[in-house]
């Protein structure tokens, strides 16, 4: 080893130990900022450090150093821009489309490197089987992304799209996926196989995303951020690089577990929900008008005076608060309500949001405290002493028929919310959420609801909060 | 198999398991975060299109290559970026008005 490819290697084994560090200290508020600082610093230690291995071969076209400087440039403007232009609600959709991007480069590697062989030349093993599945995998990811990023921003719908025959079509591709790599690994480099295997790869990619549904894009969005990871390690292993293969390594297991938790919270099975065709017993719209005779109705005036006389108020956000974009609203209420010696916190279900976590996001990005944002176990520890719970815009999370036997939803761990004195439920209508089940919490006899936008409903309640409280 | 084979595949098994353990540890108020820096991390792909474009020769290659750098470019620039900008709202100075809220119960 040459002294220079010595130093390399050794600021790659750095640049990696950066990341480990970085992902470690995302663990607290506090550090997560600076670990993230610390992930960067390694990325720019390993480019550049590529920079000087590509310097010392000199082997560079002119043609070649241009596309590599005005890609570069296009990209970190591209990437920069939407990283600072995305609202936060609309963040699921560009962790995807990074997923997307990230595993497209992956398979472009692995492609690039294969075709370079001359046509016909014997193939290593260990050459051609990380190719094979660099392709696989991120072209998988590459247009499963692309077609998770649509449905998360409304661009596609978000139901489970199907149709008759999906499931032989499946069975078609994976079968020439099989094939193909089989072909392209087991004999002379022929690049025909290795299109066939890009182009099924792609085309299953979009076959497995969209017959998924929106309320479990989440999982897919994670189970690709692992892909993505898995597909850059298979990259590295090509053209034999330890710094892709650690860093996608890291990712691939942080996508994993982060997939297994979330299905885990939904009470589901990866596989269930890769199967899709959840929800597609739309019950929605049938039970929108009926409301039960035992649900009833409160005004936002009946709540002002609820929780201007409440000691502790517990806020159960879903999806519907940030469909509403009514975080602002919801967090104005809460910083009346504790300037006036009143507890505030926030039950928080691990699916709430869009994607893992997501509802913290939206929440800190309106200055809600760290420490108002209660995960489920420690929420379900407060119910009991809470005066009035605020169910805006979650569903499923908050129905007790989850402790029930023979449910769709039963064993999902939910939030006890039905365990506080009082609850009031700001929702458009008695629709049904996800699981398609009526919620039996509405029909509790602690429970009004307010049939309002979430929005608007808030602003009503502020301003009847504010009367009570003497402002 | 060859020792740099084994090597490789050694280091990809052992970084799985401290991706796992390190991952594990983090809190799910922190996921969204956490998922969006992981995914910066797999922006490390543009090593590998870096050193793949200086190879490139022809049309074809320019054309892959090209495709490949701007792809990872995206990924590594927006990924670093987006994280930081979730996490600065997470470290946001707390106003002095919210020392009451110490758990809720009493």
């Amino acid at each position: 080893m040459s002294l220079l490819m010595t130093i390399v290697s050794l600021m790659y084994l750095i640049s990696a130990a950066c990341y480990v560090i970085g992902l470690h200290m995302m663990r607290t508020p506090k550090t997560a900022r600076n670990g993230n600082r610390v992930s960067a610093v390694g990325m720019i230690i390993a480019v550049i450090m590529t920079f000087l291995i590509a310097l010392h071969q000199n082997e560079a076209t002119m043609t070649g150093s241009l596309i590599l400087v005005v890609g570069l440039v296009l990209g970190l403007g591209y990437g920069t821009i939407r990283a600072r232009t995305v609202e936060m609600t609309d963040m699921p959709q560009l962790v995807s489309l990074f997923n997307a991007v990230g595993g497209g480069a992956a398979a472009a590697i692995g492609t690039f490197d294969y075709l370079s062989m001359a046509a016909g030349s014997h193939l290593h093993f260990a050459f051609s089987f990380p190719v094979a599945l660099d392709l696989v995998i991120g072209g998988i990811t590459f247009s499963g992304s692309l077609i998770a990023t649509g449905k998360l921003a409304g661009k596609i719908s978000g139901k489970p799209i199907t149709f008759p025959g999906a499931k032989l079509l499946n069975a078609v591709v994976v079968i020439v996926i099989l094939v193909s790599v089989v072909l392209t690994i087991g004999f002379a480099a022929n690049s025909w196989w290795l299109i066939l295997t890009l182009c099924a790869s792609l085309v299953f990619g979009i076959l497995m995303t969209i017959p998924i549904g929106g309320a479990d894009m989440p999982v897919v969005v994670s189970l690709l951020n692992a892909f993505t990871g898995l597909a850059v390690s298979m990259a590295g292993f090509v053209i034999d690089n330890q710094a892709l293969i650690i860093a996608g390594a890291l990712v691939g297991a942080a996508g994993t577990i982060l997939t297994l938790q979330m299905a885990a919270a939904m009470n589901r099975s990866v596989m269930n929900i890769i199967a899709g065709g959840f929800g597609t017993g739309d019950s929605n719209s049938a039970a929108a008008d009926d409301i039960p005779v035992n649900v009833k109705e409160t005004t936002a005036d009946d709540v002002g005076v609820q929780l201007a006389y409440a000691n502790n108020v517990m806020i159960v956000p879903g999806y519907g608060l940030a469909a509403a974009q009514a975080q602002h609203e919801v967090a104005e209420l809460a910083k009346l309500l504790t300037d006036h010696d009143i507890n505030v916190n926030y039950a928080i279900h691990p699916v709430a949001g869009r994607m893992p976590g997501h509802m913290n996001v939206l929440l800190a990005e309106v200055n809600v405290p760290y420490d108002q944002m209660k995960q489920l176990e420690e929420a379900n520890s407060m119910f009991e002493n809470t005066d009035v719970s605020l169910v805006i815009g979650a569903n499923d999370v908050t129905n007790p028929a989850a402790r029930r036997k023979g449910t769709a939803i039963t064993g999902m761990p939910i939030l006890d919310v039905d365990k506080s004195k009082s609850v009031v439920v700001i929702k458009r209508s008695m629709s049904t959420g996800y699981a398609g089940i009526q919620n039996e919490l509405f029909s509790d006899d602690k429970t009004h609801m307010l049939f309002s936008d979430a929005k608007k409903g808030i602003q009503e309640i502020i301003a009847s909060t504010k009367e009570y409280l003497d402002e | 198999m060859s020792q740099e084979l084994y090597t490789n595949i050694a280091i990809f098994v052992l970084s799985i398991l401290v991706g796992f353990e390190v991952i594990s540890k983090i809190p799910a108020t922190l996921h969204t975060p956490m998922m969006s820096g992981a995914n910066a991390i797999h922006g490390v792909v543009v090593v590998g299109t870096i050193l793949i474009a200086l190879e490139a020769h022809s049309i074809l290659f320019y054309v892959i290559a090209f495709i490949a750098v701007f792809l990872a470019s995206v990924n590594v620039a927006g990924g670093y970026v987006v994280t930081d900008r979730m996490l600065t709202m997470f470290s946001k100075p707390k106003k002095s008005d919210d020392q009451s809220q110490d758990g809720g119960e009493k």
